[in-house]
């Protein structure tokens, strides 16, 4: 049987990690505005307090068919599914940058619906196959 | 088996048979790295980069599975005061170090021509930093405390609170938005990666998980040496 001491030291660090998780809890609860790394469409459209006047970053999916392409100026459509934002940027897209897939883009905001972008991140997902299976696939 | 690694009978351990652990893991490594540089295929977004994954994932899994351990021992240490816990847990830590280390810089070789950044403060990305101060945190206890007894408490301390950090390396991915992708292996659904590349990588996983526990038994013996002999260091 586990004696007095030991039970007491059990109690202890037991509530020492209670009251460890519930304090890491709240502190990351209160800054996940901080915490994520770039807000989605919809989160943009109707969360008000997300401050439009500081430099943000956006992300979600390229639309399909959405780029538009003016010499080293592009435009294309960020969606998530529900809600769509237009992005607009000037520079080099990264490689791995293409539509269907995931994106992030930093910036301002000129309106919930219009962003103007001076960094573009591509986003990697999680599904890894070679191009012949990918091939497949698609066909 | 446990009540061997709790005692001085772990000395007994040969060389001989440290030595065929190390033939072992060559086998293993080797082909785990021929497998992943040469047969598995390229991927049809990331191209020849993939490959990094086959060093990434592995880092980074056995640099938290070291510090999970760290802070299991230092619960057990703190609780139980078994003496022998803490000192396994000490010859693990550099290990861990070693190998969150190289999960930061081949992420950072991965997320340039992936991203376009070498390093993103997303909270994947910020929570391995945090996991790489608390090793060094843990180890420094040990090395710069003179007093012995405290050195063990304080690196106990050290790795209790770094374990919290554990699960918010883990979820960090499922919990916020991150640039770093959700894991593809899971324990509840099928892995998005393709069995071609998940042969390798798990082949290498096995192979640096072996080497990790080659030198953790050599540091483990040493320590027991010097506790034996008195040797205070």
């Amino acid at each position: 049987m586990l004696s007095k001491k030991v039970k007491s030291r059990i109690l202890f660090l037991s509530l020492s990690s209670f009251l460890a998780v519930l304090i890491i809890f709240l502190v990351l609860k209160s800054l996940e505005k901080n915490v994520v790394y770039f807000f989605s469409p919809t989160e943009i459209f109707y969360d008000k307090e997300i401050n439009i006047k500081k430099k943000i970053r956006i992300g979600g999916l390229v639309k399909e068919d959405s780029l538009i392409k003016n010499e080293n100026s592009f435009k294309f459509i960020v969606t998530d599914r529900k809600n769509e934002i237009i992005v607009s940027y000037t520079g080099l897209l990264p490689n791995l940058f293409s539509e269907g897939k995931g994106v992030v883009a930093e910036g301002k905001l000129k309106d919930r619906k219009y962003f103007i972008a001076d960094t573009i991140l591509a986003k990697h997902d999680e599904n890894y196959m070679p191009p012949e299976v990918k091939k497949a696939l698609d066909d | 088996m446990i009540k061997n690694f709790l005692s001085f009978k772990i000395l007994s351990l040969t060389n001989k048979f440290l030595s065929n652990l190390t033939i072992l893991m060559i086998v293993i490594l080797s082909t785990g790295i021929i497998y992943a540089l040469f047969i598995s295929p390229p991927d049809f977004v990331q191209g020849e980069s993939v490959r990094i994954m086959y060093v990434h994932v592995p880092s980074s899994f056995i640099a938290l599975g070291l510090f999970g351990f760290i802070g299991f021992a230092s619960i057990c240490r703190l609780i139980f005061k078994i003496k022998f816990i803490s000192l396994m847990a000490k010859s693990f830590a550099l290990i861990g170090l070693i190998f969150t280390l190289i999960s930061i810089a081949t992420g950072s070789l991965w997320g340039k021509p992936t991203w376009g950044v070498w390093w993103a403060w997303d909270a994947r990305l910020t929570s391995m930093l945090i996991l790489l101060i608390f090793y060094i945190a843990y180890i420094l206890s040990w090395k710069l405390i003179k007093d012995q007894e405290l050195a063990e408490r304080i690196s106990c301390i050290i790795g209790i609170i770094g374990s919290f950090n554990l699960p918010i390396i883990k979820y960090s991915v499922d919990w916020w938005n991150t640039l770093h992708q959700p894991s593809s292996i899971t324990l509840t659904s099928a892995p998005t990666i393709h069995h071609s590349m998940l042969v390798p990588l798990i082949i290498m996983i096995l192979g640096l998980l072996l080497y990790s526990i080659i030198i953790f038994l050599m540091k483990y013996k040493t320590e027991l040496i010097k506790l034996k002999f008195g040797k205070k260091k």
